[in-house]
Parts: C-alpha cells; structure tokens; sequence
C-alpha cells in the first residue's frame, strides 16, 4: 500500500516535505487511452487548488489536468513533451506530470487515500 | 460508465466485448471505440498488416426500380438526388457521391453499387433515418426502397487485407478498387467490394447479420488480423484526407467547397435536376470562397475540431474540421475551411489552441499516401 492520495478527477499526489508530486493514475490513463501530447505550466506560476494546471491530449481529446493543492509549481516533467506515452506506460513512476510547493497542508485532508480511492472507482463501475 | 440500455447492437457486439473493447454510444449504437492494444496500435496494425471493423451501424439500403424495370432505371431516379452520373455506372462498378439540397450542402454523403437489377447504397449511420425518409419522399413512386437491417457490414483493411481474405474466397484478389461483386461462402451471400475508409487497399463485406460474428471470428484468426475500433477508424481516414459527415461536410458545405468535385463526372457539373444543382454548377464555373485544405500543426500538440484558422499574427480566415494526432504522419494532422485566396499549399496559419497561437501549414492532402489497388 502506498502513501498516494487521489482526487475525484484521478490525479495522485505523493508527498515529500513541503512539495507534492502531482500524475494521474493508472484508471484516468487507461480511460483516455494513448496519450500523445501533455502540456505542462510553466515553473513558478501559482495554482489554486482544482485549477486548470495542464491538459493531457490523447487520441481521441484533450482533457484538463487540476492542480489538486494550492501552490507553486516547483518542477515539471520535461520528458513527457518528447515521450509523452511515458504516462500510459507508467503513470505512477516516470509519467509523473508537476511538482508544487503546498501552500495549503490543510488541502491534503480533502484527499483520498489508496483505499478510499479504490472504494471511489469500485462506485464508477 | 454510460447506460447503454437504449442503443442498439451490432451483430458483433457480444464480440466486441469478448474482445475487451470500450464500447461507446455512436450514433445510437453501442460500437468499440477501441479495444485493449489501444488506437495508436490499432492505427499502425491496419496500415502495415490489416484489421477488421465492424461497420455494420451504417445503413445499407437496396434501390430498385418498380414494375421490373431495369437498374438504369433506379439510377436515373437516383440521380435526381444526387451530383454523380449513376446512369453510366456499369455492373459490379461504384461510386462516391452526396445528397444536396436546394442551397448545394451536403445531406449526407454514400456510395453507391451498381448490382444486377440495383443499386445498393451505403449512408452514414447517423443519417440514415432522414436519407431513407428522403429516397422514399422523392424518389418511392418510382423505386422500391429497402433498409436492408439485418445485413452486418464489415471493413478488412490493410495492405495483407486482400491476401487474408483471398484464403477464403480468392476471387476477391480479381476486384479492382471501387469495384465489387457477390460471392457464395459457407452458404452466405456476402456483397464484397474493394473500398474502404482508411486511405488502405481493403475490403468492406456485407454479409447476413446471422453470420457475421463466425465470419469475423474467421478473420481474426488469421494472424495479420487485428480488431479495430472507432478511434484508429477516425484517425485513418482524416490521415487518408476522406470527409467524416457532420464535421468535414454538412449542410452548410457545399462539394465543390468540400473539394469533392472529383465525385462529379463531367457531364453533371454543368448542372443537372438534383438539389442545388445551379449553386455547384456556379461554384464550379466561378469558384468558391472557401475550400477545405489539409493543415499541418507544428509541435505535437493536436488541434481539434473547432480551433480557429488565422493568417499569423493576422484576422481569422477559417475553422478546423477535424485534428487529431496522425500515427504514421508522425504527429498532429487536421483538416478544415479556409478562405479560398488563402487556400494554397505551403500557406502559413496560426490556430487557435486554448488561447495560444499554434503555428502551421496549409499541405497536400492525404496526410499519407492512398494504397488503393487501381487496375
């Protein structure tokens, strides 16, 4: 079991200090299936949380990636404009999209953990 | 997940789901978007081996003459309907061509067969309830007008697709591209013509819907073969430059806008008694003030359909039709309207992507090369 927390629009975040890495999980990469393009803000904007942060265009459409905490974004996965396909092969490891600075520690309360996230899809169904 | 209770099914749908493929609401249809292996791999398979797609939501529709006249006879009557010369077509022969209306836009777009004592048509799903209302409208005192329901329609797609299916009947490796014919197979009338909506040599198989899952079973089985949905559908046929209805073409476009004056023969483009004939006979002559170009995004960004078309850094010239991400044309492929003085190759375009200038270039449609076996 691991220590990511999940939004309702199926990014995960994983905490390190005062900076959250920010993807979508593996249910949200197979949903949009092959991803051929993601664009990614530029470092040192402020997002608010639930925020357009960057939008990931697969073959069928483009869909909007939220910032799922306040912050500043700190880094960004320049790989992923050469290999984007990277998110669907690993959407947890190397497909990683943001890195933010949490402004809000609070806002990670509003998350769910692995098995409130798995309880969450088993409802989709 | 999407209530699928009140669509309708193919004849492979318990396939489809065998298959692992998503299924989604198509024009009142639940139809695999795509299956496990994805579109991008979909797309590549049926370019460089074949892949198989049901079809079978499009409306297959027999036309015939009533009073036991012959098929020339239907034609006629169809052509008062449509641009293309249809009298001429001779047997086993097809041909693409549109219904207008009276201001020249597109109805729907089809292709016709010329059969025996018939012609057989395909429409669009989406259209087929208003193309069946208007053939009976206009043209029901003359012809009989089936919607041959129960009838499935497969496409085999691809540069092994003629081979694969050669196995099983191999008088299918005679048909030349838009050509077709009839053949007798474990029992089943299968209508089969060299055509397709992929810009690939291939095939496209009607058959009883009763028998379509064993024969698509069949197919699979050979080795070159691979389901495809949907999605790889959408992304071969804009990489082909073909028009997807409702997007590319529409009442508000005429043929000669669409640059489907190709489908017009000679003697219909100086007018004709089909809907709207005047207005494309003028187009024609004169021209027109928009045309339908091939744009080339740079970047790997997609432009969809929708983003504006603009002269760079300058007023807004036109629209995107359809955009999407071309597999084999190695990056982001549209098509749409432009205004005609603009619409050259090699012209530089901004597009409108969330707010951001995307640069690009009018180029040369297909994206990729046809591979159509021509004789």
């Amino acid at each position: 079991m691991s220590d990511r927390l999940y939004t309702k629009d199926h990014e995960w975040v994983e905490v390190d200090g005062d900076i959250a890495t920010i993807g979508i999980s593996e249910h949200a990469q197979e949903q949009l299936g092959d991803v051929v393009f993601v664009e990614l803000p530029e470092v040192g904007r402020s997002v608010a949380q639930n925020e357009d942060a960057a939008v990931i265009e697969s073959v069928k459409a483009a869909s909007e990636v939220y910032a799922p905490l306040t912050g500043e974004i700190v880094e960004v996965n320049e790989m992923l404009a050469e290999d984007p396909a990277q998110v669907n092969a690993d959407p947890y490891g190397v497909g990683w999209f943001m890195r933010i600075r949490i402004d809000e520690p609070s806002e990670l309360d509003e998350l769910m953990d692995e098995e409130a996230y798995k309880d969450f899809l088993a409802d989709l169904e | 997940m999407s209530d699928d209770t009140a669509l309708k099914h193919t004849p492979l749908d318990a396939l489809h789901r065998e298959l692992g493929a998503r299924m989604v609401p198509f024009a009142g249809y639940a139809m695999p978007v795509q299956y496990p292996s994805g579109i991008l791999a979909e797309h590549q398979h049926t370019r460089s081996a074949a892949g198989l797609f049901d079809v079978s939501h499009m409306g297959q529709v027999r036309l015939t003459a009533r009073g036991g006249k012959p098929r020339q006879e239907a034609a006629r009557a169809l052509e008062r309907l449509v641009p293309a010369a249809l009298e001429d077509l001779a047997p086993g022969r097809m041909r693409y061509t549109q219904f207008t209306n009276d201001a020249g836009g597109i109805l729907d777009d089809l292709m016709v067969t010329a059969m025996g004592d018939h012609l057989g048509l395909i429409v669009n799903a989406g259209c087929k309830d208003a193309d069946l209302a208007h053939l009976r409208a206009h043209l029901g005192e003359v012809c009989e007008i089936e919607y041959m329901e129960s009838r499935a329609l497969l496409a085999l797609q691809g540069p092994q697709a003629v081979a694969v299916f050669s196995r099983h009947v191999p008088e299918v490796a005679q048909l030349a591209f838009m050509q077709a014919a009839t053949w007798t197979f474990e029992g089943e009338r299968l209508q089969i013509s060299r055509s397709g909506y992929t810009g690939e040599d291939g095939l496209e198989i009607s058959v009883p819907g009763h028998a379509a899952e064993a024969l698509a079973r069949r197919l699979l089985a050979e080795p070159e073969v691979m389901a495809i949905g949907l999605g790889a559908r959408d992304s071969l046929r804009l990489e082909a430059g073909l028009c997807l209805y409702g997007h590319d073409i529409d009442t508000t476009t005429t043929p000669v806008e669409a640059g489907l004056t190709w489908s017009i023969q000679k003697a219909r483009r100086s007018g004709g008694d089909y809907p709207g004939a005047e207005v494309i006979a003028s187009q024609i002559a004169a021209g027109v003030s928009r045309k339908r170009v091939g744009i080339r995004p740079q970047g790997r960004a997609p432009v969809r359909e929708g983003a504006t078309v603009s002269l760079p850094g300058g007023s807004a010239i036109g629209a995107v039709t359809s955009g999407g991400f071309g597999a084999t044309a190695g990056g982001p492929v549209a098509m749409g309207y432009v205004a005609a003085e603009h619409a050259t190759i090699g012209q530089a375009l901004e597009l409108d992507l969330r707010g951001r200038a995307v640069a690009a270039e009018i180029v040369a449609l297909p994206f990729v090369p046809q591979r159509y076996h021509r004789n």
